[in-house]
Protein backbone atom coordinates (compact mmCIF):
# COMPACT_ATOMS: atom_id res chain seq x y z
CA UNK A 1 0.00 0.00 0.00
CA UNK A 2 1.28 3.15 -1.26
CA UNK A 3 0.01 5.30 1.66
CA UNK A 4 2.16 8.85 0.34
CA UNK A 5 0.23 8.36 -2.78
CA UNK A 6 -3.11 7.08 -2.01
CA UNK A 7 -3.16 9.69 1.15
CA UNK A 8 -2.55 13.14 -0.94
CA UNK A 9 -5.56 15.43 -0.58
CA UNK A 10 -8.13 13.22 1.16
CA UNK A 11 -9.56 14.44 4.53
CA UNK A 12 -8.14 11.94 7.02
CA UNK A 13 -4.50 12.84 6.01
CA UNK A 14 -2.22 10.34 8.32
CA UNK A 15 -4.17 7.34 7.76
CA UNK A 16 -6.12 6.98 4.72
CA UNK A 17 -6.02 3.52 3.97
CA UNK A 18 -7.33 2.93 7.91
CA UNK A 19 -9.97 5.99 7.22
CA UNK A 20 -11.15 3.83 4.13
CA UNK A 21 -11.23 0.46 6.39
CA UNK A 22 -13.12 3.24 9.07
CA UNK A 23 -15.86 3.65 6.49
CA UNK A 24 -16.27 0.01 5.80
CA UNK A 25 -17.31 -0.41 9.56
CA UNK A 26 -19.56 2.62 9.05
CA UNK A 27 -21.26 0.94 5.98
CA UNK A 28 -21.79 -2.68 7.82
CA UNK A 29 -19.28 -4.47 6.04
CA UNK A 30 -16.91 -5.08 9.08
CA UNK A 31 -17.07 -8.90 9.11
CA UNK A 32 -15.31 -9.17 5.72
CA UNK A 33 -12.64 -6.48 6.68
CA UNK A 34 -11.77 -8.29 10.01
CA UNK A 35 -12.22 -11.61 8.91
CA UNK A 36 -8.98 -13.78 9.20
CA UNK A 37 -8.85 -15.99 6.52
CA UNK A 38 -5.45 -17.84 7.03
CA UNK A 39 -6.04 -21.04 8.86
CA UNK A 40 -4.11 -21.46 12.10
CA UNK A 41 -0.44 -22.38 13.02
CA UNK A 42 0.61 -26.40 13.21
CA UNK A 43 -0.88 -27.32 16.60
CA UNK A 44 3.21 -27.76 18.05
CA UNK A 45 3.99 -23.71 16.78
CA UNK A 46 1.39 -22.27 18.78
CA UNK A 47 2.61 -20.86 22.36
CA UNK A 48 1.28 -21.94 25.82
CA UNK A 49 0.02 -18.51 26.39
CA UNK A 50 -1.74 -18.16 23.05
CA UNK A 51 -3.17 -21.64 23.55
CA UNK A 52 -4.30 -20.22 27.19
CA UNK A 53 -5.76 -17.00 24.79
CA UNK A 54 -7.70 -19.22 21.71
CA UNK A 55 -9.07 -20.95 24.68
CA UNK A 56 -10.78 -17.75 26.52
CA UNK A 57 -11.58 -16.73 22.82
CA UNK A 58 -13.14 -20.23 22.84
CA UNK A 59 -15.38 -19.74 25.81
CA UNK A 60 -16.06 -16.04 25.24
CA UNK A 61 -17.80 -16.80 21.86
CA UNK A 62 -19.80 -19.20 23.77
CA UNK A 63 -20.92 -16.09 25.70
CA UNK A 64 -18.94 -16.30 29.00
CA UNK A 65 -18.63 -13.12 29.59
CA UNK A 66 -16.01 -13.97 32.36
CA UNK A 67 -13.60 -15.38 29.53
CA UNK A 68 -13.85 -12.17 27.67
CA UNK A 69 -12.95 -10.21 30.85
CA UNK A 70 -9.90 -12.09 31.59
CA UNK A 71 -8.57 -12.20 27.50
CA UNK A 72 -9.13 -8.09 27.22
CA UNK A 73 -7.78 -7.41 30.87
CA UNK A 74 -3.99 -8.06 29.78
CA UNK A 75 -4.30 -5.27 26.95
CA UNK A 76 -6.91 -2.82 28.46
CA UNK A 77 -4.03 -0.21 29.22
CA UNK A 78 -2.05 -0.63 25.69
CA UNK A 79 -5.15 -0.16 23.90
CA UNK A 80 -5.76 2.98 26.00
CA UNK A 81 -2.38 4.52 25.67
CA UNK A 82 -2.99 3.96 22.06
CA UNK A 83 -6.06 5.41 21.75
CA UNK A 84 -4.69 8.17 23.81
CA UNK A 85 -1.93 8.46 21.11
CA UNK A 86 -4.62 8.78 18.21
CA UNK A 87 -7.50 11.46 19.97
CA UNK A 88 -5.05 12.79 22.71
CA UNK A 89 -7.94 13.58 24.73
CA UNK A 90 -8.83 11.08 27.98
CA UNK A 91 -12.53 11.09 27.32
CA UNK A 92 -12.24 9.73 23.53
CA UNK A 93 -9.49 7.06 24.51
CA UNK A 94 -12.09 5.87 27.12
CA UNK A 95 -14.83 6.09 24.65
CA UNK A 96 -12.45 4.20 21.78
CA UNK A 97 -11.90 1.45 24.46
CA UNK A 98 -15.24 0.50 25.55
CA UNK A 99 -16.07 0.71 21.54
CA UNK A 100 -13.18 -1.40 20.40
CA UNK A 101 -13.48 -3.64 22.41
CA UNK A 102 -17.36 -4.15 22.47
CA UNK A 103 -16.77 -4.64 18.62
CA UNK A 104 -14.06 -7.01 19.47
CA UNK A 105 -16.77 -8.95 21.25
CA UNK A 106 -19.45 -8.69 18.14
CA UNK A 107 -17.17 -10.02 16.06
CA UNK A 108 -15.24 -12.54 18.34
CA UNK A 109 -16.06 -15.23 15.19
CA UNK A 110 -13.96 -13.61 12.72
CA UNK A 111 -10.81 -13.87 14.76
CA UNK A 112 -9.11 -17.14 14.20
CA UNK A 113 -6.11 -16.92 15.68
CA UNK A 114 -3.75 -16.44 12.58
CA UNK A 115 -2.14 -13.25 14.08
CA UNK A 116 -1.94 -11.90 17.64
CA UNK A 117 -5.42 -11.19 19.45
CA UNK A 118 -3.41 -7.80 20.49
CA UNK A 119 -3.03 -6.82 16.94
CA UNK A 120 -6.63 -8.18 15.85
CA UNK A 121 -7.69 -5.78 19.05
CA UNK A 122 -5.47 -3.59 17.64
CA UNK A 123 -6.67 -3.03 14.35
CA UNK A 124 -10.44 -2.37 15.79
CA UNK A 125 -9.04 0.21 18.20
CA UNK A 126 -7.38 2.10 15.67
CA UNK A 127 -10.23 2.16 13.34
CA UNK A 128 -12.41 3.10 16.33
CA UNK A 129 -10.25 6.24 17.15
CA UNK A 130 -10.20 7.38 14.04
CA UNK A 131 -14.06 7.56 13.55
CA UNK A 132 -13.99 9.54 16.73
CA UNK A 133 -11.28 12.30 14.82
CA UNK A 134 -13.73 11.88 12.26
CA UNK A 135 -16.34 12.61 13.97
CA UNK A 136 -15.12 15.49 15.83
CA UNK A 137 -13.59 16.85 12.67
CA UNK A 138 -14.56 20.10 12.84
CA UNK A 139 -12.61 20.43 16.27
CA UNK A 140 -9.19 22.21 14.81
CA UNK A 141 -6.82 20.80 17.98
CA UNK A 142 -6.97 17.98 15.60
CA UNK A 143 -5.33 18.37 12.27
CA UNK A 144 -6.26 15.41 9.90
CA UNK A 145 -5.48 17.51 6.59
CA UNK A 146 -1.44 17.58 7.32
CA UNK A 147 0.55 15.97 4.60
CA UNK A 148 3.00 13.39 5.70
CA UNK A 149 5.82 14.67 5.47
CA UNK A 150 8.16 12.85 2.72
CA UNK A 151 10.79 14.66 2.84
CA UNK A 152 14.25 13.08 3.43
CA UNK A 153 15.75 15.17 5.13
CA UNK A 154 15.83 13.58 8.61
CA UNK A 155 15.58 16.03 12.06
CA UNK A 156 18.70 16.82 13.19
CA UNK A 157 18.70 19.86 15.22
CA UNK A 158 21.21 18.72 17.59
CA UNK A 159 24.37 16.34 17.99
CA UNK A 160 25.39 15.57 21.85
CA UNK A 161 26.34 12.86 24.14
CA UNK A 162 24.16 11.79 26.96
CA UNK A 163 24.99 10.91 30.19
CA UNK A 164 25.10 7.20 30.26
CA UNK A 165 22.32 6.54 32.81
CA UNK A 166 19.84 9.79 31.95
CA UNK A 167 17.01 8.55 33.71
CA UNK A 168 19.28 9.03 37.38
CA UNK A 169 18.62 12.85 36.63
CA UNK A 170 15.20 13.15 37.33
CA UNK A 171 12.31 11.38 39.65
CA UNK A 172 10.00 8.83 38.25
CA UNK A 173 7.00 10.87 37.85
CA UNK A 174 9.70 13.43 36.24
CA UNK A 175 11.09 10.96 33.57
CA UNK A 176 7.46 10.33 32.76
CA UNK A 177 6.38 13.41 31.95
CA UNK A 178 9.46 13.88 30.02
CA UNK A 179 8.90 10.95 27.53
CA UNK A 180 4.99 11.70 27.52
CA UNK A 181 5.21 15.13 26.11
CA UNK A 182 8.06 13.97 23.83
CA UNK A 183 6.10 11.47 22.30
CA UNK A 184 3.08 13.81 21.97
CA UNK A 185 4.73 16.33 19.89
CA UNK A 186 5.07 13.83 17.23
CA UNK A 187 2.78 13.65 14.35
CA UNK A 188 0.18 10.89 14.95
CA UNK A 189 1.33 8.87 12.52
CA UNK A 190 4.86 8.77 13.93
CA UNK A 191 3.48 8.76 17.67
CA UNK A 192 1.21 5.61 16.83
CA UNK A 193 3.83 3.93 15.06
CA UNK A 194 6.33 4.68 17.49
CA UNK A 195 3.79 3.30 20.29
CA UNK A 196 3.28 0.35 18.89
CA UNK A 197 6.72 -0.76 17.52
CA UNK A 198 9.13 0.69 20.69
CA UNK A 199 6.97 1.00 23.21
CA UNK A 200 4.59 -1.75 23.18
CA UNK A 201 7.25 -3.91 21.38
CA UNK A 202 5.09 -5.49 18.41
CA UNK A 203 7.27 -6.25 15.57
CA UNK A 204 7.54 -4.54 12.60
CA UNK A 205 5.30 -6.64 10.90
CA UNK A 206 2.74 -6.58 13.17
CA UNK A 207 2.96 -3.20 13.14
CA UNK A 208 2.14 -2.85 9.77
CA UNK A 209 -0.59 -5.46 10.10
CA UNK A 210 -2.07 -3.36 12.91
CA UNK A 211 -1.86 -0.06 11.05
CA UNK A 212 -3.04 -1.43 7.74
CA UNK A 213 0.76 0.02 6.27
CA UNK A 214 3.38 -1.33 4.44
CA UNK A 215 6.58 -2.81 6.20
CA UNK A 216 8.69 -0.06 4.82
CA UNK A 217 5.85 2.28 5.39
CA UNK A 218 6.42 1.37 9.37
CA UNK A 219 10.11 1.53 8.35
CA UNK A 220 10.40 4.71 7.40
CA UNK A 221 8.47 6.06 9.76
CA UNK A 222 9.64 4.31 12.69
CA UNK A 223 13.11 5.84 11.80
CA UNK A 224 11.52 9.63 11.43
CA UNK A 225 9.99 8.99 14.86
CA UNK A 226 13.00 7.81 17.03
CA UNK A 227 15.10 10.65 15.50
CA UNK A 228 12.39 12.80 16.50
CA UNK A 229 12.34 11.60 19.86
CA UNK A 230 16.07 11.35 20.17
CA UNK A 231 16.33 15.11 19.44
CA UNK A 232 13.59 16.19 22.07
CA UNK A 233 15.15 14.14 24.75
CA UNK A 234 18.48 15.80 23.81
CA UNK A 235 17.47 18.67 25.57
CA UNK A 236 17.15 16.70 28.82
CA UNK A 237 19.82 14.22 28.59
CA UNK A 238 22.51 15.61 27.22
CA UNK A 239 25.66 15.26 29.28
CA UNK A 240 26.34 18.53 31.38
CA UNK A 241 29.26 20.89 29.80
CA UNK A 242 29.33 19.55 26.36
CA UNK A 243 28.43 21.82 23.41
CA UNK A 244 26.10 20.65 20.71
CA UNK A 245 27.79 20.95 17.30
CA UNK A 246 26.29 21.05 13.85
CA UNK A 247 25.25 18.44 11.97
CA UNK A 248 27.38 18.09 9.05
CA UNK B 1 32.46 4.74 3.06
CA UNK B 2 28.88 5.26 3.73
CA UNK B 3 27.82 8.96 3.83
CA UNK B 4 26.09 10.38 6.91
CA UNK B 5 22.43 10.49 4.99
CA UNK B 6 22.97 6.64 3.71
CA UNK B 7 24.20 6.07 7.37
CA UNK B 8 21.00 7.30 8.97
CA UNK B 9 18.41 5.60 6.43
CA UNK B 10 19.90 2.46 7.61
CA UNK B 11 19.53 3.18 11.45
CA UNK B 12 16.61 1.82 12.78
CA UNK B 13 17.87 -1.70 10.69
CA UNK B 14 21.11 -1.28 12.64
CA UNK B 15 19.32 -0.76 16.13
CA UNK B 16 17.12 -3.62 15.22
CA UNK B 17 19.92 -5.62 13.83
CA UNK B 18 17.60 -6.29 10.85
CA UNK B 19 20.43 -5.58 8.40
CA UNK B 20 22.51 -8.14 6.56
CA UNK B 21 26.52 -8.70 7.40
CA UNK B 22 27.89 -6.62 4.86
CA UNK B 23 25.71 -3.65 5.33
CA UNK B 24 26.39 -4.09 8.92
CA UNK B 25 30.08 -4.13 8.95
CA UNK B 26 29.89 -0.61 6.31
CA UNK B 27 27.71 1.32 8.97
CA UNK B 28 29.92 0.35 11.64
CA UNK B 29 32.98 1.26 9.67
CA UNK B 30 31.03 4.57 9.24
CA UNK B 31 30.25 5.12 12.97
CA UNK B 32 33.77 4.34 13.70
CA UNK B 33 35.38 7.06 11.90
CA UNK B 34 32.01 9.64 12.37
CA UNK B 35 32.04 11.06 15.77
CA UNK B 36 28.75 12.93 14.90
CA UNK B 37 26.99 9.51 13.77
CA UNK B 38 28.12 7.77 16.52
CA UNK B 39 26.41 10.19 18.85
CA UNK B 40 23.21 9.89 17.04
CA UNK B 41 23.56 6.23 17.10
CA UNK B 42 23.83 6.10 20.74
CA UNK B 43 21.41 8.57 21.41
CA UNK B 44 18.76 6.79 19.43
CA UNK B 45 19.74 3.68 20.70
CA UNK B 46 18.89 4.84 24.19
CA UNK B 47 15.64 6.79 23.65
CA UNK B 48 14.36 3.36 22.45
CA UNK B 49 15.72 2.13 26.00
CA UNK B 50 14.16 4.88 27.92
CA UNK B 51 10.54 4.29 26.00
CA UNK B 52 10.49 0.09 26.32
CA UNK B 53 10.45 0.87 30.11
CA UNK B 54 7.41 3.21 29.87
CA UNK B 55 4.83 1.97 32.04
CA UNK B 56 1.45 2.11 30.25
CA UNK B 57 -1.33 4.80 31.97
CA UNK B 58 -4.19 3.61 34.43
CA UNK B 59 -7.40 3.18 33.50
CA UNK B 60 -10.02 4.09 36.23
CA UNK B 61 -11.58 0.77 37.41
CA UNK B 62 -14.86 2.04 36.72
CA UNK B 63 -14.21 1.87 32.65
CA UNK B 64 -13.65 -2.20 32.56
CA UNK B 65 -16.81 -2.53 34.95
CA UNK B 66 -18.71 -0.52 32.32
CA UNK B 67 -17.33 -2.57 29.23
CA UNK B 68 -18.39 -5.85 31.04
CA UNK B 69 -21.49 -4.58 31.93
CA UNK B 70 -22.12 -3.67 28.11
CA UNK B 71 -20.81 -7.03 27.24
CA UNK B 72 -23.18 -8.60 29.53
CA UNK B 73 -26.27 -6.95 28.34
CA UNK B 74 -24.83 -7.98 24.83
CA UNK B 75 -24.81 -11.83 25.83
CA UNK B 76 -28.41 -11.11 27.60
CA UNK B 77 -29.49 -9.85 24.24
CA UNK B 78 -28.40 -12.37 22.18
CA UNK B 79 -29.64 -15.06 24.27
CA UNK B 80 -33.23 -13.12 23.98
CA UNK B 81 -32.83 -13.33 20.34
CA UNK B 82 -31.90 -17.41 20.20
CA UNK B 83 -34.39 -18.60 22.06
CA UNK B 84 -37.06 -15.96 20.48
CA UNK B 85 -35.62 -17.49 17.11
CA UNK B 86 -36.58 -21.39 18.72
CA UNK B 87 -39.93 -20.53 19.94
Amino acid sequence: MNLHASGAGNSYGYYPMLASTANAWENGKSAQMATESISLAPAEEISEETRAELELVSRARSGDATAFGALIRPYEARIFRLAMSITQNREDAEDVLQEAFLKAFEHLEQFQGNSKFYTWIVRIAVNQALMKLRKRKSDRSVSLDEQIDTGEDTVIREIAAWDPDPEQRYSQDEMHSILTEAIDELAPIYRTVFTLRDVDGLSTEETADALELSVPAVKSRLLRARLQLRDKLTRFFKRKGDNAFAYM
Amino acid sequence: MLTCKEFLAELSDFLDEATDREIKAKLESHIAECPNCFVICDTTKKTISVYKGMKSCTIPEDVHVRLMAAVERKIAANQKIAATQKV
